[in-house]
């Protein structure tokens, strides 16, 4: 089983600490890959915030499809990160790793965010179809004030390979995953945290309801609900489905992806509206054992589970740094002054959302609305 | 010595060609006549035969000849009064002594046009063989990387949905306070949605079936709902519904079919001022599993006063459906504006949708369906579908499998993304070797939103004697020996409404318990596995790559 620790920050923190409170969790994952999701961004990012960074990996090769390909759509290279890495026993390097952000092509600078979003997805899928077959091209995250890094590797080793420890990426909000390598081959496609327009989630658990999930997204006529190399980035899709293109507030997240029973419905002041989501979404039940943290364009995090609650999840900490882990040791770890009593273990009918900059912990009881 | 008389007999038939041949045991006759009596089709009868037996009596061998006049029960050796093999004569026997015997080298169908004529019957498809439903396993099983269910501790929800779902995208919903709100100043048409159970009784009507038995089977649904809490809902078939049970609140376990001879719909307008409450759905009904392309037909012999009072028809006259409704000129707009007026009729309250038999050209009815905003589902019925009465080609020979065309029906809805938008109700051979929950569970993982049973629940609630070697299957004649396809008072005395509504919450319970030990093991609990392809497999590379699921061996 996949191990999770996210944190969110009011202030810049390296990835390191998320990393390191996966290493407390060692037991729960076998180390076959690393995801790291960067929100936030400060560090030699701080002051591109409005500039997209299209994270990735390529080779030699690609590195020159992907430049021509920029080149051609009119996206101008105003910086790059290169991490400096450093051989790792295990970690087969790959030619480039990068995170590059990109001036808008001169058409789009003073359009609405939506069609920028439109513009930077196309680009990323096209991208990501280029340097596919041949592996020359990965093509993670394309968004403002985001970076994705993956590889696979036991994560503390993955960390160390890409010198995160003393390079300068920061971020606010850091999500991390230790991949346990089950039903798919190590690709790193497979690997969370996964990344949509603004919007982001990592899971642990398999998704039982993944087929006709991946049916259902695919068949709603959005680009972006593409890959499905893991079954749990259906649960980003929902995410993204759910809050950007339905509008739907964020708890409404947790109506969508276990809903609840017609008598528990009828009780929710919201009822009329909770009624026809459940059946209208009705193939959008996750079904679980799954616990899923994510978070929206806004900076919002927050934790959720399914009904059957045979993945835990435990959010802890202090205002201002909240972790939200798989395990408690993990929240030890990332914050280890804080009142643990008041550490939370959110049940099947609860969704833990915590405001931006982590200032305020709300636990949304589903049953109550 | 033989008597001289002719010796060549070329103008009867021997019983080697009877379908069924009647075992009957001299030394355990004792000559009560109740297999006689009983007989439905009279293919026995009594007789006397002069026997020569040879008796030996004395301290030493001395035998003698001589002629006993001897009773005996003798099959008949016409092929009209061919024994049928539903072995009602073996029930009644006191001592064992008669049973039918199959006889699989018959030649029934040779025979069996007098007249110019061709071969009716009811009952099901002649096809014993294993279905491709009976093929389909349950690979997909939970097993360290995700914990199974425990189908005993864990809260199960076996429900489904009938009725046009609207798309999520159309949903009339405004966010106000941070609250979702459905949006009463919108003009969009919200249709109507009932949570079912996914197994529904599929339709057979009042006069197909005989009082006790469409009673027992509605008293057993309405049980299921009241007491059990399972939304079962029932199919009132072609013949109207009993009138007072049209103005009762019972109403909404059923859904009401119309047919193309519209027997019973009188009764039924004239009671809808009247009604409590709404019916679940209206089926319109064009086409049959069992005999596709055919009409439905009451045979004059089961038209009786009740029957004939509730479709509104003279007694004792063939009530024969034509085989189209004469109002249907194109599915464009004769389909779509029977489903509409069906749905004015109850203000757009009521689910209506239609069925069809399984065929080729399904998915062609579907996508314009799938167009039109008021069609509720489609219920496909497929070849191993059951009926009353048919000439026994359309039943041998014609129709489509149930497992491919609604899978195929099933992938064209995800293409075009509306899966869940038009629900699919797959019928005809679910449980037709007793996989009821298997059966059910392998066609929702295809694709199914709900599946529909008919003969399986009449075997199993009520002991028909039914099955694909062609046994009995004399649905069509008003003999039914067990009173369930019969109006005669006589024969329908013999069945218990009670009894089979006592069966018929016991088969609904044990395939709710079988379906939670299908649906558990593989992780399921919170909504129907519609659509969960990747939980199944076959043993055939055929089937496998025709259904889109994978190849086990």
């Amino acid at each position: 089983m996949c191990r999770l620790a996210a944190i969110t920050s009011k202030e810049y923190i390296s990835p390191m600490e998320p990393v390191l409170a996966l290493e407390t969790m060692k037991e729960g994952h076998d180390g076959s890959g690393l995801g790291l999701v960067l929100k936030n961004l400060g560090g030699e990012f701080e002051k591109l915030k409005k500039y997209p960074v299209l994270s990735g990996i390529c080779s030699h090769d690609g590195r020159q499809t992907l430049d021509d390909y920029m080149k051609r759509r009119g996206f101008r290279l105003k910086h790059e990160w290169k991490p400096k890495t450093r051989p790792v026993g295990g970690i087969v390097s790959r030619d480039h790793y990068f995170a590059r952000a990109y001036d808008y092509p001169e058409a789009f600078r003073s359009r609405p965010m939506e069609e920028r979003e439109d513009l930077l997805m196309h680009t990323r899928l096209a991208l990501r179809k280029l340097g596919e077959s041949d592996e020359s091209i990965f093509a993670f995250s394309f968004y403002p004030d985001v970076i994705t890094i993956k590889e696979v590797g036991d994560p503390l080793q993955v960390a160390e390979f890409f010198g995160l420890d003393r390079e300068s990426l920061k971020a606010k909000i850091i999500f991390a995953q230790g991949r346990q390598n089950t039903n798919y081959a190590i690709y790193l496609y497979a690997c969370h945290p996964f990344f949509i327009q603004g919007y982001c989630s990592m899971t642990n658990g398999e998704n039982t309801a993944f087929v006709p999930i991946r049916e259902y997204l695919s068949g709603r006529g959005f680009p972006g609900y593409t890959g499905y190399n893991s079954d749990s980035e259906v649960f980003t899709h929902i995410l993204h489905y759910s809050v950007r293109q339905l509008g739907f507030p964020l708890h409404y997240y947790k109506d969508v992806i276990t809903p609840l029973k017609a008598a528990e419905i009828d009780k929710r002041s919201d009822a009329d509206a909770v009624r026809l989501m459940k059946q209208s979404l009705r193939q959008l039940c996750i079904d679980g054992p799954n616990m899923v943290i994510g978070f929206i364009p806004d900076g919002t995090v927050f934790m959720v589970h399914d009904a059957k609650k045979l993945r835990p999840g435990i959010v802890g900490g202090v205002k201002g740094r909240y972790a939200l882990m798989s395990e408690e040791c993990g929240v030890d770890s990332a914050v280890p002054a804080r009142e643990r009593a008041k550490d939370i273990f959110p049940m099947k009918y609860d969704m833990v959302i915590i405001s931006p900059e982590a200032q305020e912990v709300k636990v949304w009881n589903q049953l109550h609305g | 010595m033989e008597p001289a008389s002719r010796l060549d007999h070329n103008h009867r038939l021997s019983l080697r060609e009877f379908p069924y041949i009647v075992r009957w045991r001299d030394d355990r006759c004792k000559r009560c006549g109740r297999c006689t009596a009983v007989c439905p089709v009279k293919a026995i009868e009594p007789t006397v035969k002069v026997m020569r037996v040879v008796r030996s009596e004395g301290p030493v061998p001395t035998p003698a000849a001589s002629r006993q006049v001897s009773q005996m029960v003798e099959q008949v050796k016409d092929m009209e009064r061919c024994c049928v093999g539903c072995g009602t004569c073996t029930l009644v026997c006191p001592n064992e002594a008669i049973e039918p015997e199959l006889n699989p080298q018959h030649k029934l169908l040779h025979y069996k046009n007098k007249g110019g004529d061709g071969y009716k019957r009811g009952g099901r498809r002649n096809d014993p063989s294993e279905s491709t439903l009976d093929k389909l396993k349950f690979t997909r099983i939970s097993m360290l990387t995700d914990p199974a269910l425990d189908a005993g501790r864990h809260e199960f929800r076996i429900r489904t949905l009938l009725g046009r779902v609207i798309s999520p995208e159309q949903m009339p919903l405004k966010t106000v306070n941070g609250k979702l709100e459905v949006d009463k100043t919108s003009d969009v048409f919200i249709p109507p949605v009932r949570e079912i159970y996914p197994i529904m009784i599929g339709s057979m009507s009042v006069g197909a079936l005989s009082p006790p038995m469409w009673e027992g089977l509605a008293m057993g649904v309405a049980y299921l709902n009241e007491v059990e809490g399972m939304p079962v809902v029932m199919c009132s078939g072609e013949g109207g519904m009993p009138p007072r049970l049209l103005r009762s609140r019972y109403l909404k376990y059923f859904v009401i079919q119309i047919a193309s001879g519209y027997f019973g719909w009188d009764e039924i307008v004239r009671a809808i001022p009247h009604m409590v409450e709404d019916p679940a759905a209206i089926e319109i009904k064009y086409g049959q599993g069992a005999k596709p392309g055919d009409g439905g037909l009451l045979m004059a012999q089961k038209v009786l006063k009740l029957i004939a009072k509730i479709r509104g028809v003279p007694q004792f006259v063939d009530l024969a459906s034509p085989p189209t409704h004469q109002t249907k000129y194109s599915i464009e707009e004769a389909v779509a504006k029977m489903i509409q007026s069906m749905s004015m009729a109850w203000g757009f309250r009521v689910p209506v949708y239609p069925k069809i038999s399984g065929t080729k050209t399904a998915k062609a009815v579907l996508n314009n369906l799938a167009r039109n905003p008021y069609a509720a589902g489609l219920c496909i019925d497929g070849e191993d579908g059951g009926t009353g009465a048919a000439y026994n080609v359309s039943m041998d020979k014609m129709g489509h499998p149930i497992a491919s065309n609604l899978r195929e029906c099933y992938l064209d809805l995800v293409k075009q993304g509306k899966q869940n938008e038009l629900p699919l109700i797959a019928a005809g051979g679910v449980g037709k070797r007793g996989n009821l929950a298997a059966n059910a569970a392998a066609l929702i993982m295809l694709g199914a939103s709900a599946v529909a049973i008919g003969k399986y629940i009449m075997q199993t609630a009520s002991d028909c004697f039914g099955d694909e070697y062609n046994r009995c299957n004399l649905c069509n004649v008003g003999k039914c020996p067990r009173g369930i396809t019969t109006q005669d008072p006589k024969l329908y005395r013999r069945l218990d409404s009670d009894k089979v509504a006592e069966r018929v919450v016991e088969v609904f319970k044990a395939a709710d318990t079988e379906l939670k030990k299908i649906f558990a093991p593989m992780g399921r609990s919170t909504e129907l596995p519609i659509g969960m392809s990747d939980g199944l497999s076959v043993g055939d590379k055929a089937i496998a790559e025709r259904l889109g699921i994978s190849y086990a061996c």
